[in-house]
């Protein structure tokens, strides 16, 4: 299903990259490298894999996609507004005094936002639940849980990784943004994190590694879901934080600072026009 | 308590497949039926309550009613972050079912003693917060736990209590049960202690006080008309918990006297003072020693009345 019959993928994860600059500036937001760098991995989500329909956001048969990395969620509410879930302008007062858009993935009066985030570690287990429910009430519908890389710190993202393979839930599919940098350092230097691929594989997940901003790579490994029938899906995405714009990428600074005058000028120059 | 509620969870959940059990490994011998006979409506997370929890509220918003259960502190503290974001921001049907509330476990140590879990929960917005009195109460509140929309507590005793109510009380959450008519004073109970301060009440009787006993088996929301009552016909209110005396049921008596424009003439929070039981001993042992068995409970009251009075 291709809601964005119009635009390409390209121009979807251009026109998410644009927004989340355009958002993290006027919010004076921080958080923008962390959005940018999923942004093909929601492109093709939105735009081709997940089985959504933007009028009936509680369609019960609906495939489930969580955001657990809660605070990339600007990105997220970009491709939601871009494929219709809620009007674009509403992403103009995103953090803004009385906005429906706070900092945090947030699902009240979010159409399209299925879950809060925000403190990561939570997603998972409750993406695992739902994938649970699914396959007892044998509906067809597969759940998405798309996680940070500094999140597999937490040891409740192991918890499910080791529920879900037992339980056979091949309905269940963890993306992994794998951008290898976190809050104060580089994944490396913080609490290293490779060899990740083994690490979901020796869990029981069938895991596949992918350059996340290769929309091919995304599309066939997403049209290839599960990977192997009766174990859940890992993606590990290789990604680059603020990808797309030169000075912020691979930059511990831009998990935080906020693009405002000259770079965010220059960031929007880099990102050209929106078709 | 603990039978009443598999037993009757058991039952429940036999006419409504929407009803799921999600245990963090615990319940030998006591979950079995359930697991056996119902193995669609059953879940072991593993000794994992933060994954209990997460997949309660993913059950839950996918339709179901989970109940996760666990011993003392362990489906309350050890997940509270996900009981607050996941169930209750989501206001998600998940019921935390906790076996052993206060001292239950007591000689197995402080880290199987649930003593601040009220409070805690207390705080929590959308959460309902039950603790029923005895094993009669315990299998009402479960069964009204069914027809409640939004997330819940349920704090148990142990197996084996005494049932306090001889015949089937009138039973509705948020409604407080008055156990015991008494003009003089009343004994505000929630949880296990009922049995105490029923026995309480009959010494204090003997004494020439009579004492008004509550079961308040809904700690949020709390029958504040029930307290105010109590504050206007009897002469001093007395709360009876075991757990810590801040922010549980004391606390939640105390704001609710301090917000209005009746007040009892003496006022007195029975429980725990905001301690750790390092002492090795049973829950009946452990009750005396700190003061919330019988014996204690007169004592306390005596006390205030006697100071007030000289």
């Amino acid at each position: 299903m291709n809601r964005t019959e119009n635009i390409t993928l390209q121009e979807l994860s251009a026109r998410v990259r644009r927004h989340s600059v355009l958002m993290t500036n006027r919010a004076k937001a921080s958080h923008v490298g962390s959005s940018l760098s999923m942004a093909e991995l929601l492109a093709v989500l939105y735009g081709q894999t997940l089985r959504v329909d933007p009028q009936r956001p509680d369609w019960p048969e609906r495939d489930r996609f969580i955001l657990s990395k809660g605070h990339g969620c600007a990105a997220l509410y970009a491709v939601l507004a871009e494929v219709g879930f809620f009007p674009l302008d509403w992403l103009e007062t995103f953090y803004s005094d009385g906005s429906r858009l706070p900092g945090h993935a947030t699902h009240t009066h979010v159409p399209g936002v299925e879950i809060s985030t925000g403190s990561l570690g939570h997603g998972l287990s409750v993406a695992a639940g739902m994938a649970l429910a699914a396959r007892r009430d044998g509906k067809s519908h597969r759940v998405f849980c798309l996680l940070s890389d500094g999140e597999c710190d937490e040891g409740s993202i192991w918890e499910p990784a080791l529920f879900a393979p037992h339980h056979r839930l091949d309905n269940l599919v963890v993306i992994v943004d794998y951008n290898k940098i976190q809050s104060l350092g580089t994944v490396k230097e913080v609490l290293d994190l490779d060899p990740l691929a083994d690490k979901w594989r020796a869990f029981g997940w069938a895991v596949e590694e992918i350059d996340g901003h290769n929309l091919e790579e995304v599309q066939t490994a997403f049209s290839r879901i599960p990977l192997e029938r009766e174990r859940p899906t890992c993606i590990i995405a290789h990604t680059v934080k603020g990808k797309g714009i030169t000075f912020m990428e691979n930059k511990l600074l831009w998990h935080y600072r906020t693009p405002q005058g000259e770079e965010f000028e220059a960031a929007l120059r880099e990102l050209g026009d929106p078709a | 308590m603990r039978t009443a509620f598999i037993e009757t969870l058991f039952e429940l959940a036999k006419e409504d497949e929407r009803i799921v059990l999600v245990t963090g490994d615990l319940g030998f011998g006591v979950v079995t039926t359930f697991m056996e006979q119902l193995p669609r409506q059953f879940v072991n997370a593993g000794v994992a309550e933060q994954n209990m929890t997460g997949l309660a509220a993913g059950m839950a918003l996918s339709g179901k009613i989970a109940f996760t259960y666990s011993i003392a502190n362990f489906p309350v503290l050890r997940c509270l972050e996900q009981i607050r974001n996941d169930v209750c921001y989501h206001n998600a049907n998940v019921r935390v079912v906790s076996v052993g509330g206060g001292m239950c476990y007591g000689a197995l140590g402080i880290s199987h003693h649930a003593t601040e879990d009220l409070a805690i929960m207390r705080s929590l917005p959308n959460l309902l917060v039950v603790a029923p009195g005895d094993p009669v109460e315990a299998r009402l509140a479960t069964r009204a736990l069914i027809e409640h929309d939004g997330p819940a507590y349920l704090r148990l005793g142990r197996a084996g209590e005494p049932e306090v109510h001889q015949s089937q009380p009138e039973f509705q959450l948020g409604k407080a049960i008055k156990v015991r008519e008494g003009r003089d004073i009343t004994l505000i109970s929630t949880g296990g202690q009922l049995y105490d301060s029923m026995r309480a009440a009959e010494e204090l009787a003997e004494m020439g006080i009579e004492a008004r006993v509550l079961s308040m088996h809904t700690l949020k929301p709390l029958d504040t008309e029930a307290v105010l009552a109590a504050a206007r016909e009897t002469s001093a209110i007395f709360t009876v918990e075991e757990h810590s005396v801040l922010g549980g049921l004391g606390g939640a008596v105390a704001e609710v006297l301090m917000e209005s424009d009746v007040r009892p003439q003496y006022f007195k929070r029975i429980g725990l003072n905001s301690t750790f039981s390092s002492i090795v001993g049973d829950q009946d042992y452990l009750r005396a020693k700190y003061g919330l068995d019988k014996t204690g409970i007169v004592k306390s009251v005596r006390s205030v009345l006697v100071e007030s009075f000289a």
